[in-house]
């Protein structure tokens, strides 16, 4: 089983989240992460797949996909020549005795502290889904005591422009 | 000119030549009905007894046709009731547009009263739906419904209207032009490998589908069997596309297919996929599938390639048009080897043998190919009736086989034969179903009064479930769990009450006088036929078998 980041432009309407969502789940394709969000172009809104399988069944997503009405454009996006994101709020359970151990890994991994509070201190991580991985690793020492990704939303580099 | 929003829709269907159109109607689609009432003069609309009728008789219109069938129903129940006529129009390709009624916009979200969120129901099962939230969208709206419907793989589509949208007025320009979507490219990088492919095979078998139907391929199709000297066997949503006696028919394949056919499809070089989809009833073992052959797939659905069964060559585009462009690229051959080696296989073919004294299915069947003439359009329900059907019924014209193929939606007959028959009222419409599949949906037969449609229903009654009793005969030891229902419906007495005509009949003899008397009718006629309720529909592949498994007895 291989990951895949797939970008689907569809058109803005309501509606056309379920749409997708529904034809995944009817055909038993894996649903990682979704994100969705409008563009730059007012009627064109971008869903960022990340999907589970072999290849068959990867074609089979991007085809079936391809063929609702709405969709404008899809098209898988190579890891290489890609530029994958996430963002990471994580809580932690933190006083006087681990505070500073755990700003120490914040610092290497580049994570902001947005909120502390005497026993809590709560962090953003922006980046790669592997370096988000990463650093929760390295975290599960602590106590977690909340955690949400927001799932990977990505685009090509150099000039390419989808949507246009 | 500014036209409410019923009016409007009584426009479009006018500028997309729908001039039938089948519904019931109800509390959200009264603005709507009130404009049918006005354009009753151009725009016939059939009444059923139930939206599943009414859906499966637009369905039933658009496959013998070829143009988009329309249904109406009310909000709710109506709206919910259309739904298994929806999908097997989805199942099957089936270009339609179902119009929706919904509680007023202001009353959308608040559980009212007949509400129903039917766009999120038939997500599913429709290529596209939408839900109109201004007038002003409307006309626009529909024809979009209308050109998805037909555009590519066809399918239906469904626009749901809340009330006060029918109500609203507007400005209303005639289009005098149908809109029509771009078409979709053909893929044909491959078209010269498909032709080597086929120019140098020694044992090539075509295997084709409704596609070859839905996109008007037939000649083409046969043009490629002569040509070349292919075989061809096609499933079941392409029985009538060659006829019976045809040298290169090989016949029905798949679950209960000919055996040479399968045998063929076996042992074939190349096989060449026509507008099919590699279905588990057709591909019953997708791994050992024409095992030994170069597979090429033409689809108009890139979707369907490497789908159900990886395939070596594709061409994907409008079938007529691919057909065209590579019997050109085809040189003539002749493959009499292989041919003989079908022909020695066809004397294995499954017979079934003769009865004057009791009904046999395949007698029946002759004989209303026989009596109701080459004209004939025949719908089906589902079950071993249908099979036999396929089987047995030898002079189908194009577009004249009526059935549910992908959905299997038991008591789609009747709705379709009066779909139908709407379409062609001066061609014969036999309607041939089972007990079991009639008593769901027989009381459409008020609707075949109302219109006096003479469509001819004849019933395989084996007073079983016949092709689920086969499969409990066969799997589970004869435990037959609901599938002997001890009905006593007498069909002459209940055709009579819905004012239509009944015939009993236990032999041929009987059956053949009852058929030509129904001929002559101007109403429906049902013909209950007594069959025995251990006739199978032979042969039979099991499930995720091969043609090696063929169940034969």
């Amino acid at each position: 089983m291989k990951k895949q980041v797939l970008s689907v432009l569809v058109q803005n309407h309501a509606g056309v989240l379920a749409r997708v969502a529904s034809l995944f789940c009817q055909r038993g394709f894996n649903i990682d992460s979704l994100t969705v969000s409008a563009t730059n172009l007012p009627d064109i809104s971008r869903i960022t797949i990340v999907t589970q399988g072999d290849e068959q069944m990867f074609s089979q997503i991007v085809k079936q996909t391809g063929k609702l009405i709405e969709t404008k454009e899809i098209f898988p996006l190579d890891a290489s020549s890609s530029l994958l994101r996430e963002l990471l709020l994580v809580k932690v359970a933190a006083d006087e005795t681990n505070r500073s151990a755990i700003h120490e890994i914040a610092n290497i991994y580049k994570a902001k502290i947005i909120d502390l509070s005497v026993s809590s201190m709560v962090m953003e991580l922006t980046g790669e889904p592997d370096k988000i991985d990463g650093f929760l690793q390295v975290l599960a020492q602590y106590d977690i005591l909340e955690m949400c990704r927001t799932g990977v939303t990505a685009m090509e580099r150099g000039s390419v422009r989808h949507g246009g | 000119m500014i036209l409410t929003g019923a009016e409007i829709i009584a426009e479009v269907l006018l500028e997309q030549q729908a001039d039938t159109v089948f519904g019931y109607p109800g509390g959200a689609v009264l603005n709507i009905y009130d404009a049918l009432y006005k354009y009753r003069d151009k725009i016939h609309h059939t009444m059923t007894a139930h939206e599943q009728g009414a859906a499966h008789a637009a369905d039933g219109y658009a496959r013998a046709t070829g143009k988009t069938g329309v249904v109406i129903a009310t909000s709710g129940p109506g709206a919910t009731n259309l739904v298994t006529g929806i999908a097997t129009a989805y199942m099957d390709s089936v270009p339609m547009v179902a119009i929706t009624g919904n509680v007023s916009t202001p009353l959308i979200g608040r559980d009212s009263f007949q509400e129903i969120y039917i766009a999120g129901i038939t997500m599913p099962i429709t290529k596209h739906n939408y839900v109109v939230r201004h007038v002003e969208d409307l006309a626009d709206i529909l024809r979009s419904a209308f050109a998805i419907a037909q555009e590519g793989r066809k399918g239906p589509v469904l626009v749901d209207i809340p009330k006060d949208v029918t109500a609203a007025k507007t400005e209303f320009e005639r289009r005098p032009d149908p809109v029509r979507l771009a078409k979709p490219v053909s893929q044909l990088d491959y078209l010269e490998q498909a032709a080597a492919a086929i120019n140098k095979a020694e044992r090539p078998v075509i295997y084709f589908g409704g596609g070859v139907s839905a996109s008007g391929a037939g000649e083409c199709l046969r043009e490629l069997t002569e040509k070349a000297d292919i075989p061809a066997a096609y499933t079941i949503m392409a029985a009538g596309v060659l006829g019976y006696k045809e040298k290169h028919n090989l016949g029905l394949m798949g679950m209960h297919g000919c055996l040479s056919a399968n045998r063929a499809v076996d042992e074939a070089d190349v096989v060449i996929a026509v507008g099919t989809r590699f279905s588990d009833r057709v591909a019953l073992n997708t791994d050992k599938f024409a095992e030994k052959a170069t597979i090429i797939q033409i689809d108009i659905d890139p979707s369907e390639i490497n789908k159900n069964v990886m395939v070596d060559i594709s061409l994907v585009g409008d079938v007529k048009e691919i057909l065209t462009r590579l019997n050109r690229l085809i040189q003539p051959a002749e493959h009499t080897g292989w041919m003989n080696r079908i022909a020695e296989w066809q004397k294995d073919d499954f017979q079934p043998q003769d009865s004057d004294s009791v009904l046999k299915p395949h007698q029946v069947l002759n004989a209303v190919c026989e009596l109701a003439g080459p004209d004939a359009i025949y719908v089906t329900d589902v079950g071993q009736h249908q099979m036999w059907a396929a089987q047995y019924l030898h002079h189908i014209s194009p577009h004249s086989f009526l059935t549910s193929g992908g959905l299997g939606t038991m008591g789609y007959g009747y709705g379709a034969a009066i779909g139908a028959k709407t379409a062609f009222p001066q061609r014969p419409v036999v309607h041939i179903t089972g007990d079991g599949s009639f008593h769901m949906n027989m009381n459409e037969a008020c609707t075949a009064v109302s219109y006096q449609l003479p469509v001819i229903t004849v019933i395989m009654n084996n007073a079983v479930l016949g092709m689920v009793r086969q499969w409990q005969d066969a799997f589970y030891g004869r435990r037959f769990a609901s599938s002997e229902p001890e009905r006593r419906t007498d069909y002459v007495k209940v055709a009579e009450g819905f004012g239509a005509k009944g015939f009993r009949c236990t032999n041929i003899a009987e059956f053949r006088a009852a058929f030509a008397e129904a001929m002559q009718q101007n109403g429906p006629v049902w013909i209950d036929c007594v069959i025995d309720r251990e006739e199978k529909v032979l042969p039979m592949i099991p499930s995720g078998g091969t043609v090696r498994d063929t169940i034969m007895n």
